[in-house]
């Protein structure tokens, strides 16, 4: 029984070391800023959530325990490589495109980060 | 068994480092730089959890908790500096 438990936490521990060490290599592989993006935003986040399940299933078949902070981090993760991910291509979009290599927004207000932002109307 | 899948998991997330500074000292815009700073925080995070099976404690889940909130709070700050030159408005 403990054998069998050991062997889920390894499978779940490799693999998500394997997912976290693709998307770091595609930091180092891939081209361009915009594709770099992509990789340690999706792939890191999944593998670090991998590493988490095996975290949790360690301390409930292993130990015997049930433990919740697991959940607190990998919600906190999975909540903030969104906001990460656009807060890094505004800062991209700001060094090294034009103006007008951007397409129109289909919004009545241009682009956030040329434009003011739309003022707020007053109650 | 675990003790070799931990040894594994610990050296995947060593090489992603090394890769996150060499992208930091290399990287040639800061977008680049933000992006390699916000992977080594997550890379720290996976190593202190690994770290804490290892030794079977729970202490480092806290510090790994901490170091998840602040590594967001640095990026975002990061990104605000370049973005409006000034962090809070």
């Amino acid at each position: 029984m403990i054998l069998i438990a050991e062997i889920i936490v390894s499978l779940f521990l490799i693999g998500g070391s394997l997912f976290a060490l693709v998307g770091t290599l595609g930091l180092y592989r891939l081209r361009d800023t915009m594709q770099r993006m992509h990789a340690p935003t999706k792939a890191t986040t999944l593998g670090v959530g991998g590493i988490l399940i095996a975290s949790m299933l360690y301390s409930l078949l292993v130990k015997g325990e049930v433990s919740f902070h697991e959940i607190l981090i990998a919600l906190f993760l999975l909540l903030t490589a969104p906001i990460t991910a656009n807060f890094i291509a505004k800062v991209y979009i700001q060094g090294n495109m034009h103006r007008d290599d951007l397409p129109e927004t289909s919004a009545a207000h241009g682009w956030a980060v040329y434009d003011d932002p739309p003022s707020q109307p007053r109650k | 068994m675990i003790g070799f899948a931990l040894v594994f998991a610990f050296a995947s997330f060593g090489i992603g480092l090394l890769v996150t500074l060499w992208r930091i000292v290399v990287g040639p815009d800061s977008a680049d730089r933000i992006l390699a700073l916000d992977t080594m925080v997550i890379n720290v995070i996976a190593m202190i959890l690994i770290y804490g099976i290892w030794i079977g404690s729970h202490v480092y889940f806290e510090a790994a908790l901490l170091i998840a909130l602040v590594g967001f709070v640095s990026t975002v700050a990061y990104c605000r500096f370049i973005l409006r030159g000034d962090i809070i408005e």
